[in-house]
């Protein structure tokens, strides 16, 4: 089955610097959990979405095994493979904390992200980053804008959008001030600002 | 769950066109040859408001005809009549009230329309089964819009809509709201494109509306209070509202508002976000209800230990008529108890997203004697299931789902468990088992002990596994499922299989209509087995399998017979799959893959879908879909 590389093989290289969409604290099987998270996103990230389609371009199977029926021969480490075993991604996703019976908090932190001049409203979940690059990242693909650098002193100068969060005060702040588990504590919602507008938040 | 939803799963047994021609068709003598027109209205028995004449005998035989026929409700029955002869067909087609459409794409809106002129119910499928599961890339069709637009135009007085893996869009629901002043019931099944907006619109111009049921969709959070939207000044004739999919925040006063003023409601499934104290407010308000799905099943958090909850025993023992529980998200088993009074009456359970373990599922299915129906997570471990098998004499559904969805995650429940369950659940006619390791024993024990199973589906989550005690391949217990379940019509097979166990399915899976096949067989000769030995086979699923052109040319005798085809990385050539689309013009042909939808000649074909259709290559194919022809 001739194609590109299997599927392992492209978990295995680029799992250390991959973005992902996935559910934290999970292995390659998070893959599957990204993927179906892009589904209910209507736009996907662009590493996310290129994965997607090099799966279903070269075979979705860990090929050498398939053929020889070598029963369970495989590496350790086995790498998950797509949409296998199959349960339908709501149903996964409910259990990534239970399963490792972590009390409570399998339902992730879901907050409303807005965007000035975007018809509607999405969600993200914040537990699924690890840090403020990864969410903006993120913002930056589903939203398709890019935000510039921050920088402590001048914000996000310089920058069409400036994304900011509603924090459990209802005070608005500006995304990358405090330190990241800080953060989402205490954020309720985000909302990305059009940079002229963000006058009030002494960024530029 | 979706036990009334059997119907609709059903495959009609329809002759393929060619063999109406060999047919011995009983022709009636006073069957007319240019039959259209003659009729007058057909409102009833009796003489027409018309000034009285002689009716022609053609005449009275249609009119017979359709106050027979609208007593026909299956499908099976009513294509069969269709077939007799033209005057039969165009009866039929005026008598239908339910359309059943298996594949949105085996025929076009308007030729549905056309045909059947007074339907009152529509049913549509879209996507096939194994786009649940990320094989397939997004956006590869199966669009609500063009049926509904058709539908506007066309049934004025559709009541209602039931959809199972399309696409809808919140325009799509508008259009329908605003189209069908009788409509009654809307049922999604792993539906997605809408929103909340499109569900406000819904609940607030259906005046009608009786039945909302969102069943696995995907809901976008479009922030808007839809509950809200149902019309508040009058009383509402919902009976059924089911949203446990919908992960979005609701306006539970609202919703509270709206139980108080439903008397006929009775199936309620709240969604993860309304608490176990919300529930209660709930069931105190509705003790008619017959399901209930909870929402979380927790204390909520703004409960310190030690504060007075509600008496939520006394909750469920007010509701007499509670058959069907589901839900339990987030379950805190301190809480499992308070069902106990409602366990003794219940038919179904689901426990699927409980995380409940042996000693606690025991506390509650020793009450369950009357249980049909049972979706469970495997963290009962092979000790629950045999305290199901102990007690739940009456079973006739099985679902245990994994907890944690891995190959190599350890695997709670094993044949001891199936073994246990076949001993014990002697009427089973239907099982669903994840499972890490099985034997051929344990399953050739259970075709022995339950002769009554029409649905097997066994999935040993780790590819290629053999039977661990044995160390043989799993031919002979999918073999014994076969050659005894002789009610068998659907069938999902897994674990380390040779091409043997393709030969029995197609030598004793007679009537197997739906066969799901996933990293098995050695050769082409497996698939041959099974197209040319299974003649009701309608629904075919293969991924991950090592069969090529030649086992796909051994079915050209089949496939008009068949709802669709689905093969995804197995053996075949773009060229086996462009001669299959030569030889059967009637039949779709659709190859995902290549850069911009271009195959080359020298690569495997990812996944091929092929499905009979009356309309030729859809032109709302993406441009990763290729249509061969």
């Amino acid at each position: 089955m001739a194609r590109a590389v299997s599927y392992g093989g492209d978990d295995l290289n680029l799992e250390a610097t991959e973005l992902r969409l996935g559910l934290p604290g999970s292995d390659g099987h998070e893959k599957q959990s990204s993927s179906a998270t892009v589904r209910s996103n209507k736009r996907a990230s662009p590493d996310v979405a290129e994965d997607q389609s090099a799966r279903t371009k070269s075979n979705n199977s860990i090929v050498s095994d398939a053929g020889n029926g070598d029963g369970d021969s495989a590496p350790p480490a086995k790498a998950q493979v797509v949409g296998w075993p199959p349960i339908r991604s709501f149903r996964r996703n409910s259990f990534h904390g239970q399963a490792k019976k972590t009390e409570g908090d399998g339902a992730g932190m879901y907050v409303k992200v807005s965007m000035d001049g975007a018809p509607y409203l999405r969600k993200v979940d914040l537990k699924v980053y690890k840090s403020y690059p990864d969410l903006l990242k993120a913002l930056e693909h589903m939203f398709k804008f890019t935000i510039g650098e921050y920088s402590e002193r001048e914000g996000y100068d310089g920058s069409e959008y400036v994304p900011t969060y509603e924090d459990k005060e209802g005070d608005w702040m500006l995304v990358g001030d405090v330190p990241w588990d800080m953060f989402i504590s205490s954020c309720k919602r985000l909302r990305i600002m059009k940079g002229s507008e963000t006058g009030g938040l002494g960024c530029l | 769950m979706r036990k009334d939803r059997t119907e609709m799963s059903e495959d009609d047994d329809r002759s393929p066109p060619l063999d109406l021609r060999g047919a011995d068709i009983a022709e009636s003598s006073s069957k007319t040859r240019n039959c259209s027109g003659v009729t007058g209205p057909v409102a009833g028995p009796g003489p027409s408001s018309m000034e009285f004449q002689a009716p022609y005998p053609d005449q009275v035989l249609e009119n017979v005809l359709e106050n027979v026929l609208q007593f026909l409700s299956t499908r099976r029955d009513r294509n069969a009549a269709s077939l007799v002869c033209k005057s039969w067909c165009r009866v039929e087609a005026l008598t239908r009230s339910e359309l059943f459409i298996g594949n949105c794409y085996s025929v076009s809106p308007r030729r549905a329309t056309a045909r059947f002129a007074r339907v009152q119910a529509v049913a549509i499928k879209g996507r096939p089964r194994f786009a649940d599961f990320n094989l397939m890339p997004l956006d590869w069709g199966a669009h609500f819009a063009p049926w509904v637009n058709a539908m506007a135009a066309a049934y004025p007085w559709l009541e209602k809509v039931y959809l199972k893996r399309m696409s809808v869009s919140d325009d799509d629901l508008t259009l329908l709201a605003e189209s069908f002043p009788s409509f009654k019931e809307l049922v999604l099944v792993c539906c997605d494109g809408f929103g909340t907006s499109g569900l406000a619109v819904i609940a607030s111009k259906c005046r009608h509306l009786r039945v909302l049921d969102l069943i696995e969709s995907e809901v976008s959070d479009d922030d808007v209070d839809w509950i809200a939207c149902f019309p508040e000044s009058e009383t509402s004739c919902l009976e059924s509202l089911i949203f446990d999919c919908v992960e979005c925040p609701i306006n539970f006063e609202a919703l509270e508002r709206l139980v108080v003023r439903s008397p006929s409601l009775k199936k309620l499934r709240l969604n993860r976000v309304v608490s176990i104290g919300q529930l209660y407010r709930l069931m105190v308000r509705a003790p008619q209800l017959t399901h209930i799905g909870t929402g979380s099943f927790r204390a909520p958090e703004s409960v310190a230990q030690g504060d007075p909850e509600p008496d939520y025993t006394a909750a469920f023992a007010a509701c007499k008529s509670l058959v069907c529980l589901s839900g339990f998200r987030e379950i805190l088993a301190d809480y499992l108890p308070v069902i106990h009074p409602v366990c003794a009456n219940l038919t179904s359970l689901n426990f699927s997203y409980a995380n409940v373990d042996a000693e606690q599922l025991k506390s509650v299915i020793l009450h369950c004697h009357k249980l049909q129906t049972f979706w469970v997570l495997d963290s009962i471990c092979d000790e629950g299931l045999q305290a199901v098998a102990a007690t739940c004499k009456d079973l006739h559904e099985l679902r245990v789902f994994p907890i944690d969805a891995r190959e190599d995650s350890e695997g709670p429940v094993s044949e001891v468990g199936l073994q246990a369950i076949s001993e014990g659940c002697r009427k089973l006619q239907s099982i669903l088992y994840f499972c890490q390791h099985m034997t051929n024993a344990a399953v050739i024990a259970m075709s022995n002990n339950c002769p009554d199973l029409e649905v097997f589906r066994l999935c040993i989550m780790g590819r290629h596994r053999p039977d661990h005690v044995t160390g043989a391949p799993m031919d002979e217990g999918f073999g014994a499922i076969v050659r005894n379940c002789k009610k068998l019509t659907r069938l999902a097979i897994s674990g380390l299989l040779t091409d043997r166990a393709f030969s029995y399915i197609g030598k004793y899976g007679k009537l197997v209509r739906t066969l799901s096949v996933a990293f098995a067989g050695d050769s082409d000769m497996g698939l041959k087995y099974v197209l040319e030995g299974c003649p009701r086979l309608q629904k075919l699923e293969i991924r991950d399998s090592p069969f090529g052109d030649s086992a796909l040319l051994s079915g050209l005798h089949h496939y008009y017979n068949m709802r669709f085809l689905w093969m995804s990385s197995c053996r075949l050539s773009p060229q086996g799959c462009q001669e299959i689309a030569r030889a059967l013009p009637r039949l779709v042909v659709e190859v995902f893959g290549g850069e911009n939808g271009e195959l080359h000649g020298d690569e495997t074909v990812d996944i091929l879908y092929m499905y009979r259709s009356l309309e030729g290559p859809r032109e709302d194919a993406p441009g990763f879909v290729t249509i061969l022809q």
